[in-house]
């Protein structure tokens, strides 16, 4: 397959995950919002932090406030309206390895979303949220089930591990930022942010067959990051990208840099994490990721590297 | 069978005029192959006939089928113009329209082949040679080079119009990169969704061979016959209007669909392309880009949407490039006036389908008629598509018509002068109500080893009362086009 085929496939799929990860984070933080007392005084600026927005939104010149620049916005590149436009004009461009029935319901969730985004950042509890995250299982389900397992669906695969893994390590920090306010009102409310960040994650259930005891700070630090069987543990995440790069042709570099991503969740001290030292890791995690990313752009993705006669 | 009580669309107050009606014949009955599409018609009432019209745009829509236009602000792709009510022809008057078809491309390519080697046609005084030098789409580059079969043109859509009297006339033959069947392939299945009942009852020609078809025709142009040939789908990339179109027989074909910095001419004079598993080569090149953006190093030399050494590499015969470079030589509403003339040259036949009687403005005498009688002409440029350029005489302003005499007059060579043909009309939905609109149709033509034509084609409409330009460029429509029997 062309790679600049296999770079749009790669992004249709991060920009999927990307806009499935932001409806879930908006949700969890509209929950949160709800249980909190209200004096923990949290605010959108702090999804906003978490997803690399907050200075982009500062120097906007409109006149949005946080949820609707995170949702709606036109202005914002990486808004959830302008992530789907881009994972739509993604599908529209490979029309040729997409699915016909992905492709049409990445369209229909594409129309009018522009409105019904505007709707959910007036209430974020609308419904709407979850009506993204339905579609895109949907589409999940229709690429895993109906696209041939090649070359195309492991970009997909990379693409949607990669950028899972990504939201997974930055829920973690959000969970800690949060608790690091240092607010005494918070100190008595670690349990629920940590199940409200289980709960975006759908990661609620799995973690209680998993752990029985009640839910606690470094136990769901652990599980998000190292558990190997739920789909959106790091390791888990890890493991599949992978798996899908070694089903391609000259994955070396790829390669070296995931098992280097392995090293680093393996030897991690989840007992001694505080909270500064959770955003540190999250951040040579992130480091990590990129890295990931620029191997597989240089290897496969950009068409001015493919020299050699396979 | 009327429901009592219920309102019914009623062709009695369908009115075609003096045109020729596809559905409607005279004395205000059905024509034989249209009748039960009229008698299925005839049993919906006007709210039914309104809503299936507006299901199938809602399909459009969500099924994503759309054509770019350029700058449309934030969604460059907007949806196909469909009208649900299909355009009838009997299967026995197709098949002369069919082999008249035939007829025209096999003339055309050897025409063609003739242009870039002997010119016997010129040379035995049949055809003027200044048309060739002076014409923008002849190719030096191409003199002497032998594509596969003898044949330039793979792929043809012939324009077809029908006057007052139901004759069948070609308008004109596009060569270089024809357009729209990939709409004529979803305004079937689309067709099959409004009226499914329609198909169960009658025999209606199907026209899903095509990307097989067309598939094949390539593979028959391979330089490496016997092995698995590469094909490829080249297009200008997302911008070009006919996006869609590419994408979609690549689909269909299962072919790459490669933009030209994805390919690149080896030292070995092959083309491979850009592949996760390294240089790949490819055989076959189904091209959507106008020749001369094809090769930087021959032709426009800032092209960023060609390939450097690509012509290189298909005179060597490494490479099939469909259609030929240096196709467009024929595709000139001048050169066209010469057909019927080469029909006869080199087939030794009389014309299946006959002209548009055409004009060319190069005659002096000629060229002071057409500037008198302006009025009551269609004047084209040579060289453009789209129906960009042209004065429909009866619709024109004075003022058009004093600006267009003169730039016929400063460039005569580059027009011809055609009559105003009432083109023939089908029903179409306008509101909640059926109205005659007018129509062309523009069926595909393949020559590779073998010859296909599709059944039927696209039905284009001009969606405005009394237009005739049925452009989609232009706020033109679309039909399914139903050989019937």
């Amino acid at each position: 397959m062309l790679s600049r085929v296999a770079e749009r496939l790669y992004w249709m799929a991060r920009y999927l995950e990307r806009v499935e990860n932001t409806a879930r984070l908006v949700g969890v933080f509209g929950e949160l919002q709800l249980d909190l007392p209200e004096e923990t005084g949290l605010d959108w600026s702090l999804p906003l932090t978490m997803l690399g927005q907050k200075e982009a939104f500062k120097s906007a010149s409109g006149d949005e406030d946080e949820l609707h620049f995170l949702l709606s916005s036109q202005d914002n590149p990486a808004s959830l309206l302008n992530a789907l436009r881009s994972a739509r004009e993604n599908a529209r461009t490979t029309r040729d390895l997409v699915p016909t029935e992905a492709w049409r319901t990445i369209n229909e969730l594409y129309l009018g979303s522009r409105k019904r985004l505007k709707e959910m950042a007036n209430r974020p509890s609308s419904g709407y949220g979850a009506d993204i995250i339905d579609r895109c299982h949907t589409i999940t389900g229709i690429l895993d089930g109906t696209m041939s397992h090649g070359a195309a669906f492991q970009f997909v695969r990379l693409g949607r591990s990669l950028e899972r893994a990504d939201m997974t390590s930055r829920m973690i920090e959000v969970a800690a930022a949060i608790m690091m306010t240092g607010r005494e009102e918070l100190r008595h409310q670690d349990n629920s942010v940590w199940r409200a960040i289980l709960r975006a994650l759908s990661a609620y259930q799995a973690y209680r067959q998993y752990m029985r005891r009640r839910i606690e700070g470094p136990q769901v630090v652990a599980f998000l990051l190292l558990d190997e069987l739920f789909p959106r543990a790091v390791m888990h995440c890890v493991q599949v990208l992978d798996e899908a790069a070694s089903q391609l042709p000259r994955n070396k570099a790829t390669r070296k840099e995931i098992t280097a991503l392995k090293a680093r969740l393996e030897s991690v001290d989840v007992e001694g994490l505080d909270h500064p030292s959770v955003k540190r890791y999250v951040d040579d995690l992130q480091r990590d990721f990129a890295s990931i990313g620029l191997a597989v752009f240089e290897t496969w993705l950009n068409p001015m590297r493919i020299t050699q006669v396979r | 069978m009327s429901i009592p009580g219920k309102i019914h669309i009623d062709w009695s107050t369908y009115d075609p005029g003096d045109g020729f009606d596809a559905v409607i014949g005279p004395g205000g009955q059905p024509r034989p192959a249209a009748a039960e599409l009229a008698h299925t018609l005839g049993e919906l009432s006007p709210k039914e006939l309104a809503d299936r019209q507006k299901a199938a745009e809602a399909a459009i829509l969500e099924m994503g089928i759309t054509f770019t236009v350029y700058s449309e602000g934030e969604n460059i792709d907007r949806a196909w113009p469909f009208d649900i009510v299909p355009r009838p022809i009997a299967r026995t008057e197709w098949d002369g329209v069919e082999a008249g078809l035939k007829q025209r491309l096999r003339a055309l390519n050897l025409f063609i082949d003739d242009v870039y080697h002997e010119q016997r046609m010129v040379a035995d005084g049949r055809f003027p040679g200044a048309l060739i030098k002076s014409s923008k789409n002849y190719l030096d580059a191409c003199q002497g080079a032998n594509p596969p079969h003898g044949v330039w043109a793979n792929i043809c859509g012939s324009d077809l119009v029908r006057d007052k009297d139901g004759t069948v006339y070609v308008l004109e033959d596009n060569l270089r990169v024809p357009s729209g069947v990939s709409y004529m392939l979803e305004n079937r299945s689309i067709t099959k969704l409004v009226f499914p009942e329609l198909f169960r009852r009658q025999k209606i020609r199907s026209v899903d061979d095509y990307p097989a078809e067309l598939f094949n025709m390539l593979v028959s142009l391979s330089p490496r016959p016997g092995d698995d040939p590469e094909v490829v789908v080249l297009t200008p990339g997302i911008y070009n209007s006919a996006y869609f179109e590419h994408s979609y027989l690549a689909r269909c074909m299962g072919a790459e669909l490669v933009e030209g910095n994805d390919l690149v001419v080896g030292d070995d004079d092959c083309v491979y392309m850009r592949a996760v598993e390294g240089l790949t080569r490819v055989d076959v090149i189904y091209s959507r880009i106008n020749a001369e953006y094809l090769d930087p190093d021959v032709f426009v030399k800032d092209s960023l949407l060609g390939v450097p050494g690509l012509i290189r590499a298909w005179r060597a015969g490494n490479v099939a490039i469909a259609n030929a470079p240096g196709t467009g030589v024929a595709d000139d509403k001048v050169v066209y006036t010469y057909v019927p003339e080469m029909i006869r040259y080199y087939l030794g036949e009389e014309p299946i389908l006959p002209n548009v009687p055409s004009h060319q403005c190069e005659d002096p005498e000629t060229l002071e008629w057409v500037v008198e009688n302006l009025q009551q002409l269609v004047v084209k440029p040579a060289n453009e598509s789209g129906g960009y350029g042209m004065l429909v005489g009866p619709k024109s302003t004075a003022r058009e018509r004093k600006e267009f005499a003169g730039l016929v007059r400063k460039n005569p060579r580059n027009y011809v002068a055609q009559p105003v043909i009432t083109l023939s009309t089908v029903p179409t939905v306008i509101g909640r109500k059926l109205e005659p609109r007018h129509v062309d149709l523009r069926p595909f033509i393949l020559q590779g080893a073998d010859m296909y034509v599709t059944p039927g084609g696209l039905t284009r409409v001009a969606l405005v009362r009394g237009s005739l330009v049925v452009n989609s460029s232009q706020g033109g429509g679309s039909k399914d086009t139903w050989v019937v029997g």
